[in-house]
């Protein structure tokens, strides 16, 4: 892999981000074409750059680490993370959209009327904002080292730096073609080198072992619940992993701000269905980097197994042709540090900034400051706390982090969002009492998993991959405490039901006047 | 000291008034709903407490709102008669003294053998009664009932206050919201009428335009539109307005798609780009430049409206803002005033401008507010 070629692809990634970012492709018109207002974001737009943002270092180079260490069973990590759309879009895009929350506080809200369930919900946004930034952060320490090789923690600080001053400056907020142009970038990025050596295996140049390195040693490595890898209790892990990221996509900062680009419910319906096409296509290719790995470049398997995606065109084509493939590849893969950590920083400082920042630094200062320094603020503490993080802990997998950041969300926001939304009994207290078990059952494992996770059998499968417990006691917590607390449904509770699950071009009164 | 003190706290006379000023203050909240059936259950039991009777009711003229005490079958052949026994001083506003004639049942253990019936008043009229039941009736407990009754009056009222607030200020409201200039409309229909005759087809066009504006801007229901709407009818606004100054109008629209769907309220955005039509154009014979944006600013909308017109001395506008000046920008003020209302203060309306250097109105709004939805 060349190092020039390397650095100046990304170097190009960075620029263009920035550059159409700053520089704006938003609409603009003069009056001779009229009716720009009717152009709103079209699902499939939408839908792009909700992947393009969802897509990050755990997908781009985690899957495919993952699968060339443990084997088969970790399949399900590309089959979860785009599953995950499925159930948003069964259970909760539709009448999510139609509450008209910006972000998952705002839901409580609106739902609930608590100003303390509001809190909570802000304090569990910053929590797995940051478990799911320090993998993206690890991710881009690994991807310069493996490039430049400079050691991780410089990678993460570049990349940590980019994103605040672009976040801060007012770059690449939320704009919808940046994200979108990631996804393409992404998907670019990472089906060229397969295509290209299928290619070249179709014109006769065909590589030896490759089916051969499933045969013997390598068969358990492809049969699934084989625990390959070192895995104990492989069905228990799969269920708990695919539960949490099936139930843990909707709970994810980034993605319900997007949702709130859409028109309507039914545009958020169809924004989803193009998001599971879109990310099934993208993880077709780690899983074939993955095998292809197993034969050209088994020395990874172990600690450098994250690189894989990055170091395998380089050794199978050796001189410029690799060269130019691992650019490529390194350029993807900082489009989705990039893309994922500024839609996440953007996301959880507008949480911070509102929730936690504004009115502390309002009377610190006596309302003597700007609101873009209160954001701004907000933005270096969404990053510097994960980066913090980043150099405590010790190494844990990309995607295993990840899966970790869901099993958080589908053991609080899960709860909160699909009996929220479909079930009237709920209480407030329940709401909350949900939030703080899941929570803290959820978060607590996961710090036992940073911290020192235990040896093997059931402790370490529990611990490793709680969401099997943690998210069902989160929903038993809730519906147990609703019940105890009947006095405690919101008061506004038929009325936001009327809202969130009537379609829009249903004339009712869902009204709420301002003043009442 | 601490000693003294305590003891201070301590004497029976002392905590039997913060005893019945704390049942007192439990039973506010109930009573500062108005006196439905649910908010005088509540209350019901705060008030029985502070009497000490065996039952009390509140009654007023369709029946009997709540009932505490004794219950069982005492409880239904009292509630039964309550009405009979309210309905001398709902007609008098006095209050009555009843002795066992008229209140006792047959039953011998029962506890209620008299009862007082106070009058409960706001402005004048009488609007239900408090009854006190009891084995025995005294004149303290006639003056207990009577004081208790007058408090209950005084926190109805303060409820009735606080209705008549909130429908002030939807009137306020609804009398802030939706003015379209009678300067436009006749301007509007003058451009039009001279298409008539040299173009039939674009007049046709621009009245069907200017019907659609005014189904718009006086619709009923719903005070909140989405962005997306708002900007829809601001092109027509512009469609009208261009009918009328032709190349000497230019607009430029700079939209980030994903403010579209934000709620704000109705009408916001059109006053500001007439008012912006109306400084950058009138007066000279230039080309007037208006921009309107709208932009994403994380958790809010920013949207701003320029000209490059002649502009004016802030004080004019700080004037026209403070409702003060009834002169040229008679919307700024009506629209800052709805935003403040709606978001709260933070969110007026934020004008830069200078003799000679322009003017740009610009306003922010939260993409999520609670109560904001808009409406079809």
């Amino acid at each position: 892999m060349s190092p020039a070629m390397s650095l100046t692809a990304i170097g190009l990634v960075v620029a263009a981000t920035i550059g159409i970012g700053l520089f704006g492709l938003r609409i603009s018109r003069t009056t001779s074409d009229f009716y720009v207002a009717s152009r709103a974001v079209t699902p499939r737009w939408n839908a792009s750059a909700i992947s393009g943002e969802y897509l990050s270092a755990a997908s781009f180079l985690g899957v495919a680490g993952l699968v060339l260490v443990n084997g088969a069973d970790m399949l399900w990590f590309s089959v979860g993370y785009t599953v995950g759309y499925l159930m948003l879009l069964v259970l909760i895009a539709a009448p999510l959209r139609r509450s008209g929350a910006y972000t998952l506080p705002d839901f409580a809200e609106t739902r609930f009327e608590s100003a303390p369930v509001r809190k909570i919900c802000s304090c569990l946004v910053f929590g797995i904002g940051t478990l799911y930034l320090l993998p993206q952060l690890r991710g881009a320490g690994l991807a310069l080292q493996t490039v430049t090789g400079a050691p991780t923690e410089v990678g993460a600080a570049v990349v940590a730096i980019i994103v605040v001053i672009n976040v801060a400056a007012g770059g690449m907020r939320s704009i919808t073609f940046v994200q979108a142009f990631q996804y393409w970038l992404k998907l670019t990025a990472l089906a060229t080198p397969i295509f290209v050596i299928l290619i070249a295996w179709r014109s006769g140049d065909h590589p030896v072992g490759v089916l051969e390195s499933l045969q013997g040693a390598g068969a358990e490595w492809a049969e699934p619940l084989s625990r390959a890898g070192g895995r104990d209790h492989p069905v228990y892990a799969t269920y708990s992993l695919l539960l949490a990221l099936c139930f843990g996509t909707m709970g994810l900062p980034h993605v319900l701000v997007r949702f709130y680009t859409n028109p309507d419910g039914r545009a958020a319906r169809r924004t989803t269905v193009v998001v599971l096409a879109l990310l099934g296509v993208f993880y077709l290719f780690p899983p074939v980097y993955a095998v292809l790995g197993r034969s050209f470049a088994p020395d990874l398997i172990g600690a450098g197994a994250d690189t894989v995606v990055l170091e395998l065109p380089g050794r199978i084509f050796p001189g410029t042709a690799g060269d130019l493939l691992g650019a490529l590849v390194a350029a993807g893969a900082f489009a989705a540090f990039l893309s994922t950590s500024s839609g996440l920083t953007v996301a959880i400082a507008g949480v911070i900034d509102q929730d936690l920042l504004r009115n502390r630094l309002h009377r610190l200062t006596g309302g003597d400051y700007l609101a873009v320094n209160s954001f701004r603020i907000a933005a270096l503490l969404a990053v510097a706390v994960p980066y913090l993080a980043f150099n405590l802990t010790g190494a844990l997998s990309l995607a295993d982090t990840v899966g970790l950041a869901f099993a958080v969300a589908a053991s609080t926001f899960c709860p909160l969002l699909v009996l929220g939304i479909w079930w009237r009994k709920m209480s407030t207290v329940g709401a909350a009492a949900g939030l703080i078990v899941g929570g803290v059952a959820a978060i607590t494992a996961v710090l036992v998993n940073v911290i020192g996770p235990p040896q093997g059998g059931w402790p370490k499968a529990l611990i490793g991959q709680p969401a099997a417990w943690t998210m069902p006691l989160a929903f038993i917590t809730v519906i147990v405490v609703s019940k105890l607390t009947p006095h405690k449904i919101p008061r506004g509770t038929a009325r936001s039901m009327v809202r969130l699950h009537t379609p829009e071009a249903v004339d009712v009164d869902r009204g709420l006047s301002p003043l009442t | 000291m601490f000693a003294r003190r305590r003891k201070h706290f301590g004497t029976s006379a002392d905590k039997a008034t913060y005893a019945t000023l704390h049942t007192a203050s439990l039973a506010t909240p109930s009573l500062r709903e108005g006196l439905t059936p649910a908010a005088a259950g509540k209350a019901s039991k705060h008030l029985r407490d502070l009497l000490g009777t065996a039952a009390i009711a509140i009654c007023d003229s369709s029946g009997v709102l709540a009932w505490d005490g004794v219950g069982g079958p005492y409880e239904s052949n009292h509630r039964r008669d309550a009405k009979a026994i309210a309905a001398p001083t709902l007609r008098s506003g006095r209050t009555a003294v009843l002795g066992a004639n008229d209140v006792a049942c047959g039953d011998p253990q029962c506890p209620i053998r008299t009862a007082v019936v106070a009058p409960i008043v706001t402005e004048d009229r009488v609007v239900a009664v408090l009854v006190a039941y009891s084995p025995r009736s005294s004149a303290a407990l006639v003056r207990a009932t009577e004081e208790v009754a007058r408090w209950v009056s005084g926190q109805v009222e303060l409820a009735e206050l606080n209705k008549e607030r909130t429908r002030a200020m939807e009137a306020e409201l609804r009398a802030l919201r939706a003015q379209i200039s009678p300067h436009f409309i006749y301007n509007a229909l003058a451009a039009i009428a001279s298409f008539v005759r040299t173009d039939p087809e674009r007049a046709r066009d621009l009245l069907l335009e200017f019907a659609d504006f005014s189904r718009y801007a006086l619709r009923r229901g719903g005070e909140f539109t989405t962005l997306s709407d708002e900007l829809r009818n601001v092109e027509r606004y512009l469609v009208l307005e261009q009918a009328r100054f032709g190349e000497r109008l230019k607009v430029s629209l700079l939209i980030a798609p994903e403010v579209l769907s934000v709620a704000i309220p109705f009408l916001v955005v059109q006053p500001l780009v007439e008012n912006a039509v109306r400084h950058g154009l009138d007066g000279t014979s230039g080309i007037g430049r208006i921009t309107i944006r709208a932009q994403d600013r994380g958790l809010e909308a920013e949207i701003s409206v320029e000209d490059d017109g002649a502009g004016s001395d802030p004080e004019v506008i700080r004037a026209a803002l403070a409702g003060e000046s009834s002169g040229d920008s008679v919307g700024l003020g009506n629209v800052d005033a709805r935003l403040r209302q709606v978001y709260g203060d933070v969110y007026g309306l934020v004008v830069e401008t200078a003799p000679d250097a322009g003017t740009k109105v610009s306003f922010r709004v939260p993409k999520y507010s609670s109560g904001v939805h808009a409406s079809a």
